[in-house]
This record gives C-alpha cells, structure tokens and sequence, in this order.
C-alpha cells in the first residue's frame, strides 16, 4: 500500500470513529429543535421551544431534583465507605483482600437489571422500605467501585513512612490521615466524586425497578414521557444533560487533570 | 550501666510469631553517635522503629532519660526519625514540612517562625522555604528531613540508612554535615546502615549485629582492629579468614603451613596484611587491578583465592603468572570460632 492510500485508510477510520461517537450527539441536539409536534430528523424548522418547554414539566423537575441528590448523596456516601476502604486495601496486608475487591466490584459486574430486580424482591417488597432509601442505597453501592479503585489508584504512591513521620512528629493516627493523606488524594477522591456523580445520573436499569408514585429518577421520567408523549422535548433534555456532563467533566479536567486519575 | 541516657532491657521484637531481636541490651549515652550495623534482616531496623515506638515490644523494657517509654506511644515520646526514603510530605513546600510538627504543638506563629527558620538555616537550606519536595533534589529534601526532625528538639534523633540514598560526593557532604549537626546540638543519635565505612566514618560507638543479637560493640578503632568474630572480622574487611589445624591454616580447598602454631583458631588477614612478593608460599595471578596507592591481587593459591595488597613500588605480575606471598602470624587476626 502506498502512503497516500495509508493516509486515507487512517483518516477513514478516525472519521467513522467520530461520526459514531458524536454523531448521536449532534443528532440528538437538533431533533430537539425542530420545530415540529413530534421527533424528528433533520429537523424540520428550528425552535428553542421545546429546550424551553423541558424546564416548564412539573415531572422533569421533580425527578431531576431526586437524580440530582441521589448522585450527590450517593456517591457521598460511597466516598464515605470507599475512602476508608481503598485504604484499608492499600496499607494492610489484609485476609481475603481480593475477595474484598471483588465484592466490592460486584455490583458493576452484575448487570444492573438483575441487581434492580433483586433490591425490589428482596428489599423492598419484604422489609417496605421507601422506595426512595431504596434508590440511595442502590445507587450508593453503584458508585462504590469506582470510588475504590479511582481513591485506590491514587493512593499506590503514598508511601507508610510519610503517616509514621506524621505520628512522630506528634500527630495521633487519625490525625495522620487527615493532614498528610486527605491533602495527598484530594485529587482522585474529587475525580470519584464527579465519575460517581456522573455513574449515578445516568443510571438506568436499577432505578427501573426501584421507582414509586412519584418517585422517579429523571431517566426514567424521561422514559416514561417517551411512552406517552414524542413530542421533540425529551431530545432537547438530552442534549441539556449531556452538556452539563460535559461541563462537569472539563472543568474537572482543567482543574485536576481529571484524565489521569480515571 | 548508671549513666545510660537511652537504654534498652532484655528488649524483644517480633513479627507474629517470627522474633526478630531476642533479649536485647543495649545502653546509650547522652549525646552519643552509635550506629547499629549489620546485614539486611540482622534486626537493626527493627531496633530502631522499636526506640520510635513504630513497634510494640514483646518483652523487655525501654527507657529514655531516666523514663520508662516502653508503652508510650510514638507520638508522644519525643523522637525524631529520619526515613531513609525522607517521608516529606509531598503537598507541602519545606517551610511547612519543617513546621508541621510545631504547629501540631499550636505553639506561638513567631516562635514557629524563628524555629522553623533556624531549622532550616541549620542545614544549609535557607531561601528554599518556598519549594515543594518534588522541587528539590535527593540530598535536599533528606536536609528538610533532617531539619523537620531538628526543630522538634528531640531527645534522640534515628537516622535510617541517612547516606545510602546520596552519590559518592553527596555522601561525604552529608557525612559532615550530621557531624557538624551531631555537635552543634549535642543530640544523641542513632543511626542504621549496613555500610561499615558509613559506620566507622561517623559513629562513636558501633553495634554490629547479627540475626538480631548484638556481635560486637565498640569503637569504630576497636572493631576495626580488633574484630572479635569471623562475622566482624569479614564485616571489617578481613577477607581472608581461614580455620587454624596444628600449625597450619585450611580451607575447603586444601591447606597452607604457618610459621609457628598458633594460639586462635581461626586467623584472618586484611588484604594489605599479606606480604606480596616474596614469602614461602606460591600462587598465581587471577586478578589484579590498580587502586593508586597499591595494586589489588586475587591469588589463585593451595587455600583457594587470596585478597592481596601489594605496593606500587613492587613491579606488576602479570596474569597467569606465579606470585610468591606470605601470610605472617605477625600480622593476623587471631579470632574465636
């Protein structure tokens, strides 16, 4: 093959590769202004009104609310089990180390529409719990993973020594912690917050399961207006959420370096 | 011993069921510089996180000036460590890893100041308050180390390794420099390494220590001498330790006549302790290398290899060629088995 015939194929490639990764993207923000009573593509006409319509459904505000806190309380929560854990797993040679590191990965490896289906059978319907204490503690435990291995990675460079030169310069243990290895995994602990927080978000098949009178997480609103109304207005909430994700994570990325830690 | 400032009572360490240092007594002088030496695994580090109190004994006693810290918890006892891999905090520039450990006291911000600030003239450091650990060189940051520790006023300062990480000309600065240090506060130290030049260079008093019992303790003139082992003696750089049959010395090679029967059994000679060129015994050339001062032979003889300095004077033997040499009573090692 000659070059130029290389520089195509390499240049094919790397067009398709963008077309399918922001091709979606693209389409999903101009069905959303179309200017038409149902979906569709190309868009027929341009219109911001149903961007504006998204803000005006009482439904969408109510589950964006609830998505908002559950990824927010959530993955502060999971923070607050994962921390400890990844650092537990980090400085002690402990027993059944592994097996804790795949417990602790179960629930990204088991799909989520079993472990939606089990919380419901097994937890809900049994103890009656609300449905919305089910939907944190489910999504806590979806975030869990990565806030043990981003906190993890970011741990493997902090050595033992450094929290027993703290100690013998008189901090207690705990002070040891909070004032040499806090500061030192400020940045992965932020990126699993905002991986987290974006994980949690998006989540769809557990929070299927786990929903009530109105008690839904956005996603599944959306779905559900999907059902009864086509109009082009879910579209317009994607591309707004998508665009917040991507703010969230640029911004991570020029504060943090975000990149390095996931 | 009454006037033992640091003192360590029939101290044993271990690791669950593994003993590291069984029934240790060790007595340390105030303002004394005492190197624990010995190979890897002999238990010297062991010793020293036990006098930090990074470790719990699992017998024996501790006591530090007159004090009995054996459960005194690290943080409390009052002892500066220098790791040997620095352990300064990464997040923080040098003028704040120098004044972590005052500030945790919640001493007054003039006198953390003027501390701080001394500390760090102290090794030679000022005008680097600002810079991060990353920002600094090896022998720097093990300075910020040093001075961190410093500030603290310890009652004994531990030194882990402090030379091992440094070249050759950074190493002999260093040397110095906690010398320097060692007799402007008249701390005691205690320094670990496995390098018997670090050792004899350095300390007041050697311990040398073997599978977690002391082998001997001295002055570095004493046990450079005067060896009381086969282990000191090859520590020491005897390299040529032979048992003693009759009048004669062997090895698993075969064996070589003495002048006379002697009284030790087991000689050794340092390398410049042989006589080259001359003497009853023969051997042949199987290395010689040239150290300015004297040429470094390897001689293949009847006992095996034999480790010989020859003056520059005497006229190089070529490889291959027979060598004549001597191993004079006179100038052996007389050691106990």
């Amino acid at each position: 093959m000659n070059t130029s015939m290389r520089h195509l194929a390499n240049w094919s490639i790397l067009g398709l590769t963008l077309t399918f990764l922001i091709g979606p993207f693209l389409i999903i923000i101009l069905a959303g202004a179309s200017d038409t009573e149902y979906l569709a593509f190309p868009p027929q006409g341009l219109t911001f009104k149903w961007y504006l319509k998204v803000f005006t459904v009482e439904s969408f505000r109510a589950s964006f609310l609830l998505s908002m806190a559950l990824a927010v309380f959530g993955t502060l929560a999971a923070l607050l089990l994962g921390v400890p854990a990844a650092y537990a797993l980090n400085r002690y040679d402990l027993p059944m180390a592994e097996t804790v590191r795949t417990i602790v990965a179960a629930p990204i490896i088991v799909p989520g529409i079993i472990v939606g289906l089990a919380l419901l059978r097994y937890m809900v319907v049994p103890t009656g719990v609300t449905v919305t204490l089910a939907l944190f503690m489910a999504h806590t435990a979806l975030v869990l993973p990565y806030a043990v291995r981003v906190v993890s990675s970011s741990m493997t460079n902090l050595r033992a020594d450094m929290e027993e030169a703290a100690v013998l310069l008189g901090c207690t243990r705990l002070q040891a912690f909070t004032k040499v290895v806090l500061p030192n995994i400020r940045g992965g602990v932020l990126a699993a917050f905002i991986l987290g927080f974006v994980t949690s978000f998006n989540q769809v098949p557990v929070s299927l399961f786990l929903s009530g009178p109105g008690v839904r997480t956005l996603p599944i609103d959306m779905l559900a207006y999907m059902e009864i109304t086509f109009d082009p207005s879910v579209a317009a909430l994607s591309a707004l959420l998508a665009f917040m994700s991507l703010a969230i994570v640029f911004t991570a990325e020029r504060l943090l370096g975000f990149s390095r830690y996931v | 011993m009454s006037d033992a400032f640091v003192q360590l009572s029939d101290l044993t360490l271990s690791y669950g069921k593994s003993v590291a240092v069984p029934n240790l007594d060790l007595s340390i002088r105030e303002g004394e510089l005492i190197a624990l030496l010995g190979p890897s695994g002999c238990g010297k580090t062991t010793t020293m996180r036990a006098i930090a109190g990074l470790l719990s004994p699992t017998g024996g006693t501790i006591t530090i000036d007159g004090r009995d810290v054996t459960r005194v918890p690290a943080n409390k006892r009052g002892i500066g460590l220098v790791f040997q891999s620095y352990a300064l905090f990464p997040h923080l520039m040098a003028y704040e890893n120098v004044a972590f450990g005052l500030r945790l006291q919640k001493l007054p911000e003039a006198e953390i100041k003027q501390r701080t600030e001394e500390g760090l003239a102290t090794v030679g450091l000022t005008g680097f308050e600002k810079r991060k650990p990353a920002e600094m060189s090896g022998g720097q940051q093990q300075r910020v180390a040093l001075a961190r520790s410093l500030v603290m006023r310890p009652k004994v300062l531990l030194l882990d390794e402090p030379l091992s990480n440094l070249d050759a000309r950074l190493r002999l600065e260093m040397r110095t420099e906690l010398q320097r240090v060692q007799k402007e506060t008249g701390i005691t130290m205690v320094f670990v390494t496995h390098d018997q030049a670090e050792a004899l260079a350095l300390a007041d008093r050697i311990v040398l220590m073997k599978d977690g019992k002391i082998e001997q303790l001295g002055t570095p003139s004493d046990l450079y001498a005067r060896p009381a082992t086969a282990f000191a003696a090859e520590f020491m750089g005897f390299e040529n330790i032979f048992k003693v049959e009759g009048a004669e010395v062997v090895s698993a090679n075969g064996r070589l006549p003495l002048e006379a029967r002697p009284e030790s059994s087991i000689l050794a000679w340092r390398p410049d302790a042989v006589t080259v060129g001359s003497g009853p015994h023969e051997g042949r050339v199987a290395a010689c290398s040239f150290a300015g001062a004297h040429r470094e032979y390897v001689i293949d003889s009847a006992l095996g290899p034999i480790k010989a300095d020859a003056a520059i004077a005497l006229p190089e033997v070529p490889l291959g060629e027979t060598i004549r040499f001597d191993l004079p009573l006179s100038t052996a090692r007389g050691l106990a088995a």
